[in-house]
């Protein structure tokens, strides 16, 4: 009992630390680093402490302080409680979401069964799209209570956009899912173990799908009509400053660590190297004695799905600044008259292999 | 625990029930309903039924909800309407005081013993379980209602349809 309060208690801390004490930051940093060097600029290198500019890594505290040093502004006749429920409303979602995640594989520690996932719940996958689809509610109270017009427009175009690619996320899911049978996130990562069982080699398509209707669900461009600056000003955030403002920021930089955290669970062998599992791992390490191998091995795996985690913020971030944003009839289209039947035919085909199997 | 995590959901799901009926900003008293949803789920929780709790949120709380949301900030609902509403608030006590009593007589003639009741096996709300019995012994049930929602699909489309032709 109190080993398990314990484990619990790390992992959520280390999630947490990971998420909100090097993620959000960071990612502020990189985007800004990332825009630059698409646009042949230098970037953010003006932040110096005693002349050390470190490539710009002390931006991050400085836009920390000048955020926490702003006037919280509300706007005249908006709905106070809502306006400032809204942000949070936002960034809870993407922050809960990661605790389906899991991060490594299970572990004999100290005579302890260590599971490296927060909630090991048998309705995982659901539960993703559960607060995925609460963040459209955060957008949309947003661009309500700000009392603007610009606001209220952005508010109406994340929501209706957010609701539509929902619906084609939920069908690749469904490929995923029947191939896999489980919607237990810790069990489709523990069945990719076998590399040509990932998902990407299952799913290729479920794969292209779903990491484009996630971008377009996390409202980035070139999916950001919603807060299409050349059209709303800056759509549903426009009437939000200081540390609220931030907020909506941070959802969405936590949101894609959550997307990178999903695709490489699905389709990209979750924790697992290559041609490499658990009981290998721990037979590599088993000069350290059966925990310190438990130790190096949980090491090794959380490495692993970071990384992987890693390389598809990267991606995001290099989609982000290559690609100029759609119109909105243009998103709509993609997703409803595109992505749905694709899905569809993905299912039926998934289906087909699956019986002749 | 258990006990303790039913009493705070359940009076969660009260207390933002009642906000819903009587607040006065129709806005306030859709996110009102939004939180009953979550207290719900949370009850379904504690009940093993983690599946029925998942989609509770996903299907009432994050699709219904998003809707209703829609149609009142479109419509432009304002809190006039809700007043009427909050006149109306003795005749709501009323009716569920009477709904009330109503099913504790009903439990009480039917002569269900609460405590009687054995707790059910915990793979019994799982996602496997609950879909293996719909797709079993419910199939044809099941099967129906997908083709009343086919039906009611098409016929959304065909009335949104309509009245496009007719402004042209």
């Amino acid at each position: 009992m109190v080993a398990d309060l314990i484990e619990s208690i790390v992992k959520i801390l280390f999630i947490f630390g990971v998420n909100i004490g090097f993620f959000s930051p960071i990612l502020g940093w990189v985007e800004r680093k990332q825009s630059a060097l698409m646009q042949d600029r230098v970037g953010a290198n003006r932040a110096d402490i005693f002349g050390y500019t470190l490539i710009g890594l002390f931006h991050p505290i400085a836009d920390a302080i000048k955020v926490l040093t702003k006037e919280d502004f509300i706007p005249d006749g908006a709905d106070r409680l809502i306006h400032t429920l809204a942000p949070f409303i936002s960034l809870t979602p993407a922050i809960v979401a990661f605790a389906v995640i899991p991060f490594g594989g299970q572990y004999e520690l100290f005579g302890h069964r260590v599971n490296l996932i927060i909630a090991d719940l048998d309705v995982g996958l659901l539960f993703v799209f559960a607060f995925a689809s609460l963040a459209s509610f955060g957008a949309v109270l947003a661009g309500w209570s700000s009392n603007n017009n610009w606001s209220f427009l952005g508010g109406l175009r994340a929501s209706a956009q957010m609701l539509s690619y929902e619906v084609v996320m939920g069908l690749n899911i469904i490929g995923v899912i029947m191939v896999y049978g489980t919607l237990r996130l810790s069990e489709i990562g523990a069945m990719q173990v076998n590399f040509f069982d990932w998902g990407i080699f299952l799913q290729p398509v479920g794969f292209v799908l779903f990491f484009t209707c996630a971008i377009a669900e996390n409202k980035r461009a070139p999916f950001d009509v919603a807060e299409a600056e050349s059209e709303l000003v800056a759509g549903y955030f426009t009437e939000y400053s200081g540390l609220k403002f931030v907020m909506f920021w941070m959802g969405e930089f936590l949101e894609i660590v959550t997307i990178g955290g999903l695709v490489t669970t699905m389709f990209f062998g979750a924790w697992h190297l290559p041609f490499v599992s658990d009981q290998m791992l721990l037979n590599f390490f088993r000069f350290a004695g059966p925990n310190g191998a438990a130790i190096l091995a949980i090491l090794v795996n959380i490495i692993t799905f970071f990384t992987k985690v890693i390389f598809f913020i990267w991606l995001q971030m290099t989609i982000r600044w290559t690609l100029p944003r759609f119109r909105y009839d243009q998103v709509m289209r993609l997703g409803w008259k595109m992505f749905l039947p694709i899905a569809l035919i993905n299912i039926f085909i998934t289906g087909l292999v699956i019986l002749v199997k | 625990m258990q006990l303790l995590m039913f009493y705070i959901f359940s009076l969660g799901a009260v207390l933002s029930a009642t906000l819903m009926v009587t607040n006065i900003k129709p806005v306030t008293a859709a996110m009102n309903l939004i939180m009953t949803m979550f207290f719900l789920a949370g009850l379904y929780v504690l009940l093993d039924a983690h599946l029925i709790a998942a989609l509770q949120i996903i299907v009432y709380a994050g699709a219904i909800m998003v809707l209703f949301l829609f149609v009142i900030l479109l419509l432009n609902i304002h809190e006039k309407e809700g007043e009427t509403a909050r006149r109306k608030v003795i005749i709501q006590f009323g009716s569920i005081a009477i709904v009330g009593s109503l099913f504790i007589a009903m439990a009480k003639l039917s002569a269900i013993d609460p405590l009687m009741i054995k707790a059910v096996d915990p793979a019994f709300g799982t996602t496997k379980s609950v879909g293996k019995l719909l797709y079993t012994d419910y199939l044809l049930p099941f099967e129906i209602a997908s083709f009343l929602l086919l039906a009611a699909i098409v016929g959304a489309v065909i009335l949104a349809k309509r009245r496009i032709d007719d402004s042209e």
